[in-house]
């Protein structure tokens, strides 16, 4: 196990080095400067404004320069956000998105398993073709679409929440449900399909030839064997909802790392749009790590394999 | 035998399908004393498997008991709530599945699936039913149980796991085992192992099993009694040197004949398919296939005749106004054999 890891460690930080190569040569190739009003500025201004932010060297030293600075925690100074380093622009904003993920994806799996459990049980009844359509249109709506419904009828018209903003938990409770219903739409079906695949099972058959109830057997038979499918879609879905929501923040007012994504992208913000990436990279490939370990706890016959790696 | 611990009377089911209703069971009559074996033989879809999950409570939700009863401790479980039948099942009433690959769980260390039934039925807390799993799984001959104890399914082999299913099926002593076709997914001589484990068992837990399968070869060296079902009835029950040596129904000939002996040279088959049992025929069902069918076959269904006390078969041939017949050679050969067992039994 500790050779597996410790290869598993290796593979991600040449994953990570070549994300962040790859990057930077690209956003290189993007159109533009940083400079939002280049054309009222002098050719000397250019020079030392080039000069101070060190776009005057060629692109293989920036290069290098960039780096050497990462690997020694430096990712460099936003050229947007007051001048401010990108660590602390990133560390000052991550906290309200990575809990708005958390809670979105908790939110959505948990629900999501509830209700593809019960479509599974009464499968070809009222209940699953309910359970069906409200998934589709789950998946479906646009999550802008869902926010903006949510801020007009539970925060205008019954002001139960916060229209926007950011505060104490009760500010997060529309953005959270906002961002849920994608992955509750979605771990609802696969739990669905994946269920009735193991309610037809043998095994299952022979639970109940043991006389469990039908609790009984969805709970210690039926959700662990069930769960395996989801395990892949839910690491990178988490990633993608802690690392923020650019659309839902901006709705929702929330000071979080998506906005800032966007408008670094906007600005030719290099330093910005590299920390950004590198920060989602980092956590998609911790979660894949973080999946393959869970998939292994979930289900024995890869736990195996794992270690004869 | 001696006492009588099942009587499964004018059993009638359907299952309710686009196409109508299948009859799937019809006039299924059978008894099960203590401590003995009843093979049901059969060929796909003549009914066994479902008669046997109607005993479990265990029928598709598409089916339908339309009458008769199944009388357990003078009581008619299809007259039971399922809540009621968890209690019988895998207690008083235990079944060994068909395919020991896919009937473990695959997520679940076998000590607890073998320990389950303990909690459930006995109440037994986890680590004393381990401890009685631990010895069950001893009892089925599985080597280096107290480490084995701890793996999953796929850590074991076929025949492995026929018996930890055996062993979670007799972890409770249940009155009746129910055993589906226990060795048709496995290797011959795997086969011969999981019988004799089945009847080292039966004697060690008293208990008496139903023991359904399509393979005759198995029955002789299993079974006290032979019921022989074809499409939804039973045509012929008796005792297991009855239905081997002096069948009457023209289908167990077809059966016997189909099966390889010592001396056989050639294997039949019976011709033709089952009848469609959404549309039953009106007579004999096996009329169509019955080279020695008469007229009176496709117009009326026989009744069973006696041919010993504890021997009925259900065909016209046995009437005392039916010509005489000779059966198949291989048939001939049998029955001279019965008269030479009963001659030196007198």
């Amino acid at each position: 196990m500790k050779k597996y890891l410790l290869k598993r460690v290796l593979y991600m930080a040449l994953t990570l080095f070549l994300v962040a190569t790859i990057t930077f040569f690209l956003m290189k190739l993007m159109p533009g400067t940083p400079y939002s009003n280049q054309e009222k500025m002098t050719p000397q201004q250019i020079k030392i404004m080039n000069q101070q932010y060190g776009l005057d060297k060629p692109i293989w030293l920036q290069y290098v320069i960039y780096i050497f600075g990462m690997l020694h925690g430096d990712l460099g100074t936003s050229f947007q956000f007051s001048n401010q380093p990108v660590s602390y622009l990133i560390s000052s904003r991550i906290g309200a998105s990575a809990q708005l993920g958390v809670q979105a994806m908790i939110f959505g799996v948990v629900l999501g398993i509830i209700v593809g459990s019960v479509a599974a049980i009464y499968r070809n009844t009222w209940v699953d073709t309910t359970a069906t359509v409200l998934s589709i249109i789950g998946k479906s709506v646009p999550n802008f679409v869902l926010a903006v419904l949510l801020q007009y009828y539970i925060s205008l018209k019954l002001g139960w929440f916060p229209i926007a903003d950011w505060g104490g938990f009760s500010y997060t409770v529309l953005p959270t449900i906002a961002l849920g219903v994608g992955p509750l739409a979605e771990t609802a079906r696969f739990i669905r399909t994946g269920m009735v695949d193991v309610l037809n099972s043998d095994y299952i058959e022979l639970a109940r030839a043991k006389g469990l109830n039908k609790f009984g057997i969805i709970y210690h038979h039926a959700l662990r064997n069930s769960l395996i499918p989801l395990v892949t879609l839910i690491g990178p879905y988490t990633v993608a909802l802690m690392t923020g929501s650019m659309v839902i923040e901006n709705i929702f007012s929330i000071p979080g790392i998506g906005e800032q994504y966007v408008k670094s992208i906007q600005t030719n913000d290099y330093p910005t749009i590299m920390g950004v990436t590198m920060l989602f990279c980092f956590g998609l490939v911790l979660i894949i790590l973080f999946t393959d370990i869970i998939y292994g706890i979930i289900d024995p016959r890869i736990r195996l394999t794992g270690n004869e790696d | 035998m001696g006492e009588r611990i099942l009587d499964v009377n004018n059993l009638e089911i359907n299952f309710h399908t686009y196409a109508g209703d299948v009859k799937a069971i019809r006039n299924v009559s059978f008894h099960l004393d203590k401590g003995e074996t009843l093979a049901i033989v059969g060929e796909s879809g003549s009914g066994k498997s479902v008669t046997t999950k109607s005993l479990m409570g265990l029928l598709a939700n598409n089916a339908e008991v339309v009458g008769g009863s199944i009388i357990f401790h003078g009581e008619d479980i299809l007259k039971k709530s399922e809540k009621q039948m968890q209690g019988i099942r895998g207690k008083d009433i235990a079944m060994i599945f068909q395919d020991p690959m896919t009937s473990l769980d695959p997520t679940m260390k076998i000590g607890r699936q073998i320990a389950e039934p303990l909690m459930k039925h006995k109440n037994v807390e986890k680590k004393k039913a381990l401890a009685q799993a631990l010895e069950i799984l001893k009892l089925v001959g599985i080597d280096n149980a107290e480490k084995r104890i701890n793996e999953y399914p796929h850590q074991f082999s076929g025949g492995q796991r026929q018996r930890i299913v055996i062993a979670i099926a007799l972890v409770c002593y249940p009155e009746i085992l129910i055993a589906d076709e226990p060795t048709t997914a496995l290797d011959v001589t795997i086969q011969a192992q999981i019988l004799d484990l089945m009847k080292e068992l039966q004697r060690k837990i008293e208990t008496s099993i139903i023991f359904i399968t399509h393979d005759l070869g198995v029955v002789a060296g299993m079974a006290n009694r032979v019921a022989v079902m074809y499409a939804g009835q039973i045509v012929e029950y008796g005792s297991v040197d009855e239905i081997f040596y002096n069948p009457q129904h023209p289908y167990t000939w077809g059966l016997l004949n189909s099966m390889p002996t010592l001396s056989s040279t050639d294997l039949q088959a019976i011709p033709g398919t089952p009848p469609d049992l959404l549309d039953p025929p009106k007579g004999d069902p096996f009329a169509a296939r019955n080279p020695y069918a008469m007229k009176i076959d496709s117009e009326e269904k026989p009744p069973f005749f006696k041919v010993s006390e504890t021997h009925y078969a259900s065909t016209w041939l046995l009437h005392p106004d039916a010509p005489k017949i000779t059966p198949p050679e291989e048939i001939v050969r049998r029955q001279e054999i019965f008269k030479k067992m009963q001659a030196s039994a007198n």
